[in-house]
């Protein structure tokens, strides 16, 4: 009976990502999902209360009131700016849970360990631990408190690499000779890992990287699963470790890159130094990109970080809004990798009431933008550096972009012609039909508005 | 092996398929909550944290208990209200002038 309560935990979780699928069904399916972990808790707990022993509820209850409240703080106050923050925080909790799960089971052993339950232990202890530090890594990057830039560490991959043999020689030991000190070492060195392993990626490629961790805590779940024989964890685990995988492969595809390279591999600089801002630019003011805005009939908005950095997405919709009043077509362009992580730009538009049937893939946008008067690209850079195209020797060279050079008119809202995370030059700044508007995008767009009502 | 690990690895692989199967049928409009939704799941380890707190004896077990607990209900109950709060959004459609 309890086995079978578990099972339908997971087949809830399985319905509930399901309805995910769709916009008009996804809320209804998070919630199906949220009852599967209902069920799951309420199983455990009068399981443990059916059986005659005396149990540490104290601990239990402490746990779930302090992390509960912490989850529900957290989720309330969030910005939706600040969502890959979040979610790369939850990443390293739920890797971190299921390391100390196995963490407790080494402690708590009054008996050798059977060989398969010793496996994956050490696996849960080493995925859950790598999660955790390496997401905080990444918290700490996207949150500004780490510099975004890569770092570089001695010996890069080969450290790397001998740190990882490093975890599975220990993990062995620690199976196989039954010594807890091998699980610790394991344990600390996983715990370095991840640190040295997120620290070397750049801010560009923090999407992946996300996605990584996010499959990391999910197998690191379902480890955990493993060690106490549940099948709620495996399923959940299983699913969250595809749903990661999945993302890692789009994002990587998205810019071209294998993982490994992201992971391993040095990137960016194409550009030297004295080249980026010599060149001439067109400047433009609110006023000449009021004039362009409002006399086009198809305009195509392509945000990207830098809308986010500036909490822009309500002034977007406010001036989509009074080119709708002009009669003219306004839709977004969103490139998988705009921000920081999958479909952030997708939430944004959507907290500012901007319908998502309005967003096009870059699949949907790029045969548009040769129809299209005027492209208003909003704090992206390396999404449409159309040096992805032409030359083979950047960094980026044959990463899918979206082709705003072939529109008649770019209008580029930008800090700066500063280069962005990936460190290259973009030669759509210098061409005759783009216009650089340079300024906080929240401001420019605030400005451009006012200009618009001014005509 | 025994037979209940077994049946988790057959487990295992199924939840995988399944998983990919329907995952990559998400629309990547959906892609932010469907990771914060995976954080949620990925929660469940609540399970194996509430049992490794209750049986546990001694500070040391306590204590890891307690964190293994705390962790996993911040992402069960901030996974689960963040996404539902972002899926909201996506659900009000607005009207078309």
């Amino acid at each position: 009976m309890v086995e079978l309560a578990y099972l339908t935990a997971g087949v809830l979780f399985i319905v509930g990502l399901k309805g995910l699928t769709s916009p008009k069904t996804a809320t209804r399916g998070i919630r199906i999902a949220a009852v599967g972990m209902l069920v799951a808790m309420i199983v455990v707990t009068f399981d443990l209360l059916g059986l005659d022993a005396k149990f540490a509820w104290g601990v239990v209850i402490a746990g779930v009131v302090v992390g509960g409240a912490i989850g529900a703080v957290l989720a309330i106050r969030v910005q939706m700016t600040d969502m890959p923050q979040l979610v790369a925080a939850f990443n390293g909790f739920g890797g971190g849970a299921s390391a100390l799960v196995a963490a407790a089971t080494v402690v708590g052993a009054n008996a050798v360990l059977l060989t398969e339950t010793a496996v994956v232990t050490s696996l849960s202890l080493a995925i859950g631990t790598v999660t955790l530090t390496g997401s905080f890594v990444a918290f700490g990057k996207l949150q500004g408190i780490i510099s975004g830039r890569q770092v570089f560490i001695p010996g890069g991959a080969v450290t790397n690499g001998v740190i990882a043999a490093g975890i599975v020689a220990a993990s062995a030991v620690g199976v196989f000779a039954d010594s807890s000190m091998a699980y610790w070492v394991a344990l600390g060195l996983a715990a370095v890992l991840g640190v040295t392993t997120v620290l070397v990626v750049g801010g560009a490629d923090m999407p992946v990287v996300i996605s990584l961790l996010n499959s990391f805590s999910g197998i690191a779940a379902a480890m955990a699963g493993f060690i106490i024989g549940n099948q709620a964890l495996i399923v959940g685990g299983a699913l969250v470790g595809a749903a990661g995988m999945i993302l890692t492969i789009e994002m990587a595809t998205a810019m071209n890159r294998s993982i490994p390279s992201i992971l391993f591999a040095q990137f960016g600089g194409g550009a030297s130094a004295e080249d980026i801002g010599t060149k001439p630019v067109n400047r433009a003011t609110a006023d000449d990109a009021a004039i362009a805005l409002a006399y086009a009939e198809r305009v195509i908005i392509v945000p990207g970080y830098g809308l986010a950095v500036a909490q822009a997405q309500h002034a977007v919709k406010d001036l989509a809004n009074a080119l709708e009043e002009r009669g003219i077509e306004v839709t977004y362009a969103i490139h998988p990798v705009a921000g920081r992580m999958p479909g952030h730009m997708n939430v944004l538009l959507a907290e500012a009431d901007i319908s998502y049937d309005l967003l096009l893939d870059l699949e949907q946008a790029n045969p548009k933008f040769a129809q299209t008067d005027v492209v208003l690209v909003i704090g992206a850079n390396d999404v449409v550096n159309p040096s992805a195209k032409t030359d083979p020797t950047s960094p980026i060279y044959g990463m899918p972009i979206l082709n705003v050079d072939e529109a008649k008119t770019t209008i580029v809202v930008k800090r700066s012609l500063s280069p962005g995370f990936a460190g290259i030059d973009n030669p759509l700044f210098y061409e005759d039909t783009t216009l650089m508007f340079f300024g906080d995008a929240k401001q420019a767009l605030e400005d451009a508005l006012a200009a618009i009502n001014q005509l | 092996m025994s037979d209940v690990f077994i049946q988790g690895i057959v487990v295992f692989i199924l939840a995988a398929f399944v998983g990919f199967e329907v995952i990559a049928k998400v629309p990547r409009t959906l892609h932010t909550p469907l990771m914060s939704g995976a954080n949620a799941i990925s929660g469940i380890t609540i399970v194996g944290a509430i049992i490794a707190a209750a049986v546990g004896t001694g500070w040391v077990a306590a204590v890891l208990g307690f964190f293994a607990v705390a962790l996993a209900m911040i992402n069960v109950v901030g996974g689960f209200l963040v996404t539902n709060r972002m899926l909201e959004m996506f659900k009000k459609v607005p009207s078309k002038r």
